[in-house]
């Protein structure tokens, strides 16, 4: 694609002006935001954008009456309608730029949380898809639904102690294995559709969040991004969490772009998924003398995932 | 109505319609570093500006100018400590309190 | 100069869609409303309009585009009946807070459950507290007559406000009656362009939509809202005038048949209304009884002094109500009469009625007997029950 950067250039990309302002009251240590500023970094700096949101931490802490933390225009209409919400915006541009009452070019991105893209919202943001919108829906996926405190979502992984889900005497977590949200945005055979997360320079996440923005049609970024709160980890630990998590195959970095399946990162040595789950508080009950089965059954589903993905990217 | 104008005290006619804000980034406006507990201290000379603090940072709190970090916008930074522990030369420590 | 047609209730709004020639149309079919986007859907696809359509998925999310669109700038409309706007609920107050002018064509269907499929006012009358301006019809006439009036109404920089114009499902909506079109440039000069002073896609301005408002802010942002509902009232009324100017078919916020003599008489929306004239006629032909009517036009705002004002020195007035409420006092709009009359320190005996749930249907014997019990209770000064239904096997 024309548009596109050739080569990722780490010390121009960090030197484009920030588009997601301080001062939003995001959590310290926040996964989410660093998802956002990576995201909207990828916009070329003359680009303009209307960024969406679905309720959730993000929209609740980024725009606080009379404050809000975008340098571009923004939207958030509620929980499950993102989706929704954003394809109004990009059909009425393209109404508008045809009769010649909008100029300049604009590109639209909207963030969900797992809690809104996974779940509530699931609905909205497959109706948008499968309409083929020229947006990105980016979901900043940190396995629960953090706003509200950190109850379970179909996103959060087997065995996670969340509050709706408490581990106990009788409990061992959450019952269910997470919902493969990436895969079925795949198979909606949109344009683009991307898994992701913070590594060192960022590069992976960038030029995913570009092909993004950039491919015509409609896009889905899956960010994983943790938080330190529903987690539990040292706030300070975001970069090697999310190493522990690619590094282990339980959040593959992965692509698929008009069809094809792509890896596009395959560890040397896979860690064994316990490396990732040892420094958060919410698998801790794991790790209690006689449940090694649990973990190793955690190990199982990292490992059947793991290979099925890698039999799609061939 | 001027964005700027607009607070706890403003009467309603004030309120700007459907709480619409006609301005960028007005939430600089709002300091959050008083949340920190601990505070990232800048060693310049110890810096190689290699920049990979710079993406890791929540609230946009490393500023950038002509391809060189610059020290900490204490106004905003609340102190989570990534920064110094991506940091693959030590110009970054981090101290207890404010 | 007019056109004369033949067009059901569907047709006329999707005629007036058509003339007025809105960028996004949002829209999820459900009976009776599903025609006006098939209508403008074919227009699409024939070249007659620019307006681009989002096949949703679902109610709420043809509200929340049209939100969307809306806050981008765009003029927007959608359709909707009965459950379609119970998924919009949510949606329909954030358009309100917003102040985004949408405006919906809504075809009033029964509430599920159980299901059902014929004209009440449920789905609107619960939408009563949203924030909508709502307007109601009696005829197909009227359902495209306040159709062309709505965008001035919702757009005006005092107002900026959703309208809902209302019809009754099936009776105007899918009933054929002759009509008066005007001419396409005609509407095109009275709805006029939209340029919104705030948009998200002005260039010049970013623009932020939607916040967390803590309660230090939210009170006085209902207040505003209230501010704009209030200002609402002028601006039907002058947009009312601008259309009689043009047409010579005079709205208010309601209309008053033979009201003015009368002793006893009814309050009622929508195509009930027909019914009921034809049975004052026949009362005030036969008997020489003083009976009128008086039927509401606009629910929100609600027009509580001025219907005071009509109502006050009637001897007694029967409300009737097509939907539910369950609050063993009454329905929505018997317990507004109620209050405008209280505020008005009237003492005109009052009696609420339930009529025409589900699409039963009522007859000029119902209103015949309903004006007979009226005078009944002019007499005895008591009132059985807070309300009655007409119709109802017992």
């Amino acid at each position: 694609m024309a548009e596109m950067e050739t080569t990722y250039n780490f010390k121009e990309v960090m030197g484009r002006k920030e588009r997601l302002a301080p001062g939003h009251r995001m959590c310290a240590g926040c996964g989410g935001t660093v998802a956002v500023r990576a995201v909207l970094r990828a916009l070329r700096p003359k680009d303009r954008a209307v960024v969406g949101n679905a309720t959730g931490c993000l929209e609740v802490s980024s725009f606080m009456y009379p404050y809000t933390a975008y340098e571009d225009s923004y939207i958030h209409n509620a929980f499950e309608n993102a989706g929704a919400t954003l394809s109004g915006v990009e059909t009425a541009y393209r109404v508008l730029k045809k009769k010649g009452k909008v100029q300049e070019d604009y590109k639209f991105i909207t963030f969900g949380g797992d809690g809104g893209t996974y779940d509530i919202g699931f609905q909205s943001l497959s109706g948008a898809m499968e309409r083929g919108h020229d947006m990105v829906y980016v979901c900043y996926d940190n396995g629960a639904y953090m706003n509200t405190g950190t109850q379970r979502s179909s996103a959060t992984p087997q065995f996670a102690d969340t509050t709706t889900t408490p581990a106990g005497t009788a409990s061992n977590g959450k019952v269910q294995v997470r919902k493969d949200l990436t895969a079925i945005m795949a198979e909606h055979h949109i344009p683009y559709v991307a898994q992701t997360t913070f590594t060192a320079n960022f590069k992976d996440l960038h030029e995913k969040a570009q092909k993004a923005i950039y491919t015509p049609g409609a896009a889905f970024l899956n960010v994983m991004s943790p938080c330190p709160r529903g987690w539990g980890y040292d706030a300070s630990e975001l970069m090697h969490i999310c190493k522990l998590a690619v590094e282990t195959c339980y959040w593959p970095l992965y692509e698929v772009a008009d069809g094809k399946w792509i890896l596009n990162y395959k560890p040397k040595n896979k860690l064994p998924v316990e490396d990732f789950l040892r420094p958060q508080k919410r698998f801790k009950h794991l790790f209690a003398p006689g449940q090694e089965n649990l973990i190793a059954l955690f190990q199982a589903e990292v490992d059947k995932r793991w290979e099925a993905l890698q039999e799609r990217c061939c | 109505m001027r964005n700027e104008a607009i607070n706890e005290k403003s009467p309603w006619q004030e309120i700007t319609e459907g709480n619409q804000i006609y301005e960028a980034a007005t939430s600089r406006r709002f300091c959050t570093g008083e949340w920190r507990t601990s505070t990232p201290v800048y060693h310049k000379e110890k810096c190689r500006q290699c920049l990979l603090c710079v993406p890791v940072c929540p609230d946009s709190s490393i500023p950038v100018r002509e391809g060189q970090r610059q020290d900490f916008d204490y106004d905003h930074c609340k102190g989570c400590g990534i920064c110094g522990k991506v940091c693959p030369f030590g110009a970054i420590e981090m101290k207890e309190g404010k | 100069m007019a056109i004369r047609e033949r067009l059901s209730g569907n047709e006329a709004v999707a005629y007036a869609i058509r003339q007025i020639n809105p960028d996004v149309m949002p829209a999820f079919p459900i009976t009776p409303s599903t025609e006006i986007p098939q209508y403008v859907a074919s227009y699409m696809a024939n070249g007659k309009v620019d307006t681009e359509f989002i096949h949703v998925e679902s109610e709420h999310s043809a509200m929340s585009a049209a939100i969307g669109a809306a806050a981008a700038g765009a003029r927007v409309v959608t359709a909707t009946s009965s459950c379609g706007m119970a998924l919009m609920w949510e949606e329909l107050y954030v358009a309100a807070s917003d102040r985004l002018p949408v405006v919906l064509a809504l075809v009033n269907r029964a509430l599920s459950g159980p299901i059902n499929i014929n004209a009440d006012h449920s789905d609107s009358m619960g939408a009563r507290d949203s924030g909508w301006i709502q307007i109601y019809a009696e005829s197909n006439q009227e359902a495209y007559d306040n159709f062309l009036q709505a965008y001035p109404i919702a757009e005006h920089e005092a107002v900026r406000l959703p309208v809902m114009i209302c019809q009754d499902g099936f009776i105007t909506s899918h009933g054929v009656e002759n009509i008066r079109l005007l001419e396409d440039e005609k509407v095109r000069e009275f709805v006029g362009e939209y340029s919104p002073a705030h948009y998200l896609l002005n260039a010049d301005e970013p623009m932020s939509v939607g916040p967390y408002a803590v309660s230090a802010y939210y009170m006085e942002t209902k207040r505003a809202q209230r501010e704009a509902m209030k200002n609402a009232k002028r601006v039907i009324l002058e947009t009312a005038e601008r259309f009689a100017n043009l047409t010579g078919r005079k709205y208010g916020f309601f209309e008053e048949y033979r009201l003015e003599d009368a002793d006893y008489a009814v309050v009622i929306i929508g195509s009930a209304a027909g019914t009921c004239k034809a049975a004052v006629d026949e009362i005030r032909n036969t008997t020489g009884k003083k009976v009128g009517l008086l039927k509401i036009r606009v629910f929100r705002p609600f027009p509580e002094e001025e219907l005071a004002a009509a109502l006050r020195d009637k001897k007694a007035v029967a409300v009737l109500d097509r939907s539910e409420m369950f609050a063993a006092s009454g329905g929505p709009l018997g317990a507004e009469v109620r209050a405008a009359l209280y505020s008005a320190k009237s003492r005109t005996e009052l009696v609420n009625y339930f009529y025409g749930l589900g699409g039963r249907d009522i007859t000029v014997e119902d209103f015949k007997e309903v004006y007979r019990k009226l005078e009944e209770l002019d007499k005895t000064h008591v009132v059985r029950d807070m309300y009655a239904y007409i119709g109802l096997r017992e």
